[in-house]
């Protein structure tokens, strides 16, 4: 039998499936062209570049970006600005402290005994056996208590009061990535063969030069993999965030959200599109890592 | 000390492993019991979190009442109980959906040639981590009166000379069922590739040189060794259903109510914390007990780690 044999009722499937998949993001981005603000119905492209915008009812007519004028619209909007900044910010900060933590306790699990170890692994399963919501309202419930009994005992006031922010987000997005890369980098030095840092030992080696030069360049693309779907939970997430977020420290997952509930003009349909756009070439740069890493292996 | 440090290995693990279990003792750990705490509570008319040991929240939620119609002191108000169990309903139907979706496109893909299969499955990926709210968005401008499902049937209807009003499919319970199966397809989709992927094809010689036919060779050896990947996935797609409020809030209006809605409010709107408390508790209970038995029957691959 050959086992690279398709059923035709297997490959009618798969194209249904990847139809089902592909056809809301294709409406979508067709429809950050809309000529219509009301965004309902696709009123066509809109057709001609010009000085200024012109508007007839809610129909663009045209405008100096021609038919990309909601991408240009996207351009100029301070808020979207502002939430891609704090996405960023709070991605980046939270990718290196789980990073470098979670690469720790992974290294940890795998190769030391200790007495907390079979805490630390089951923590780790956490975030993943646990809905969401309950993990967001259990840090909201903990910051706002705890930020309460602050205030109300040091006598804070004004903006030296401890409230929800850019700090409550970062730490709470810590705390669900870092299972991630640990348990990523954990199943990487599963498969590790242990004969090279034999070998560096033998030749002299001390632990942390072992280490540095044979241990960490083989487990790095690992370590790299789990920061990149670290970076990338943390840049999609809207649970945690929505309900760890204060003043100033809107994401755009929480932005989006907010528009979604009032007036919806094809702007977010350039904002997803450009969104899309980010999220295939970051899992094009995964796919490339993986792919080389699986090549070293090999 | 340092000199301790450098021969005890057990120091150094639990030092290595310290700032992440801290973290997460901290974030994760004492936020569930301080959640456990509060059910425990009483709301305060300012909306803040009297700390008394009630089981108020509880009966409330299981359907006590005291605002009865007919002057009764107290009668059964189904209404939370009905929440809990749509939610579980929605759960177990958006999860059998996500299999039957995800099992030929994954077989699919593992049976394709291995040059392509990086493409295939780049092609789930693109979905996967395309962001959770602007997926829902999409949903919604394509189940609208005007959207794009009704402009394709009223073509078809046309062409079939069949008589065909646009109908509003947004803000109905279908809508929120196929947001969720969108949703969450492509968590079900990578552990059930992984498992079929790692089938051994000598098993499929083997069955054939027994004489198994096609079907009975999916029955009796594809499909039970794609077993660990199905329950990854479930355990994927069922438990954020569950708790997932955004594709109930956008694409069923005030409509469809689910646990997810009901916790979401008591924190926001109606600022009950030790009711949505005890409700978030129940949640957390509820998907506890399914993925146990689940697991225990099924096993707990380590698929789960792959997507």
């Amino acid at each position: 039998m050959n086992p690279f044999r398709r059923s035709p009722f297997v490959l009618t499937a798969a194209v249904l499936v990847y139809i089902f998949l592909y056809a809301p993001i294709i409406g979508l981005v067709l429809y950050s062209f809309n000529a219509s603000r009301a965004n309902v119905t696709f009123e066509g492209f809109i057709p001609k570049y010009s000085d200024r915008i012109v508007m007839e009812g809610s129909l663009v007519k045209s405008s100096p970006c021609g038919p990309f004028h909601w991408y240009c619209e996207l351009a100029k909007n301070n808020d979207v600005a502002e939430a891609a900044g704090n996405t960023l910010t709070i991605a980046f900060i939270a990718t290196i402290i789980s990073t470098i933590i979670g690469t720790m306790a992974a290294l940890a699990l795998q190769r030391y005994n200790f007495k907390m170890k079979p805490f630390s692994q089951l923590s780790l399963y956490i975030p993943i056996v646990i809905p969401e919501i309950v993990m967001g309202i259990g840090i909201l419930t903990l910051f706002s208590q705890f930020f309460g009994w602050v205030n109300e005992t040091f006598n804070l006031v004004g903006n030296a009061r401890l409230s929800l922010g850019m700090a409550t987000v970062t730490a709470s997005h810590i705390a669900f990535m870092v299972p991630f890369v640990a348990l990523v980098v954990q199943a990487r030095l599963q498969g590790f063969d242990k004969s090279y840092e034999e070998a560096a030992m033998d030749l002299g080696a001390n632990e942390w030069i072992t280490f540095r030069r044979v241990t960490f360049p083989i487990i790095l693309p690992g370590i790299m993999s789990g920061a990149l779907l670290a970076f990338t939970l943390s840049l999609d997430d809207f649970v945690i965030t929505f309900f760890t977020n204060g003043p100033g420290s809107t994401t755009l997952p929480i932005y989006v959200y907010g528009l979604l509930r009032r007036i919806i003009t094809p702007q977010v349909n350039a904002l997803s599109t450009v969104w899309i756009l980010v999220v295939f070439v970051a899992v094009l740069l995964l796919q490339i890592l993986q792919n080389r890493e699986s090549k070293d292996h090999s | 000390m340092l000199q301790r440090l450098r021969e005890s290995k057990s120091a150094q693990g639990t030092l290595l492993a310290l700032p992440t279990t801290v973290w997460l003792f901290v974030l994760l750990i004492i936020p569930l019991f301080l959640t456990l705490i509060v059910s425990f509570g009483r709301r305060s008319p300012d909306g803040n979190v009297i700390y008394t040991f009630t089981f108020e929240n509880y009966t409330r939620l299981f359907g006590y009442s005291t605002n009865c119609a007919n002057g009764q002191p107290s009668c059964f108000d189904p209404l939370y109980v009905n929440i809990l169990g749509r939610s579980l309903s929605l759960a177990f139907n958006t999860t059998v959906l996500v299999i039957s979706l995800a099992y030929p496109l994954a077989y699919f893909i593992a049976r394709a040639h291995p040059k392509q299969r990086n493409m295939y499955l780049f092609m789930v990926l693109i979905p996967l981590w395309t962001n959770f709210v602007i997926r829902v968005y999409a949903w919604m401008m394509l189940l609208r009166k005007e959207g794009a499902i009704n402009i394709i049937i009223g073509w078809i209807a046309h062409f079939l000379h069949i008589p065909f009003t646009p109908f509003e499919m947004l803000y109905t319970p279908g809508a929120v069922l196929v947001g969720m199966v969108y949703e969450f397809l492509p968590f079900m989709i990578l552990p059930i590739y992984t498992s079929l992927e790692k089938i051994d094809l000598s098993l499929y010689e083997a069955a054939a040189d027994l004489g198994a036919n096609a079907i009975k060779t999916f029955l009796r050896v594809t499909l039970p060794l794609s077993m660990p990947g199905v329950v990854a996935g479930t355990i994927l797609v069922f438990i954020p259903v569950m708790g997932t409020f955004i594709v109930s809030d956008i694409l069923g209006g005030r409509q469809v109510i689910l646990v997810g809605n009901l916790i979401q409010r008591q924190f926001l709107d109606a600022r009950d914390p030790t009711f949505g408390s005890a409700a978030s508790l129940i949640l957390m209970v509820m998907t506890l007990i399914v993925t146990y038995f689940y697991t225990r029957k099924f096993g707990f691959g380590e698929e789960i780690v792959v997507a």
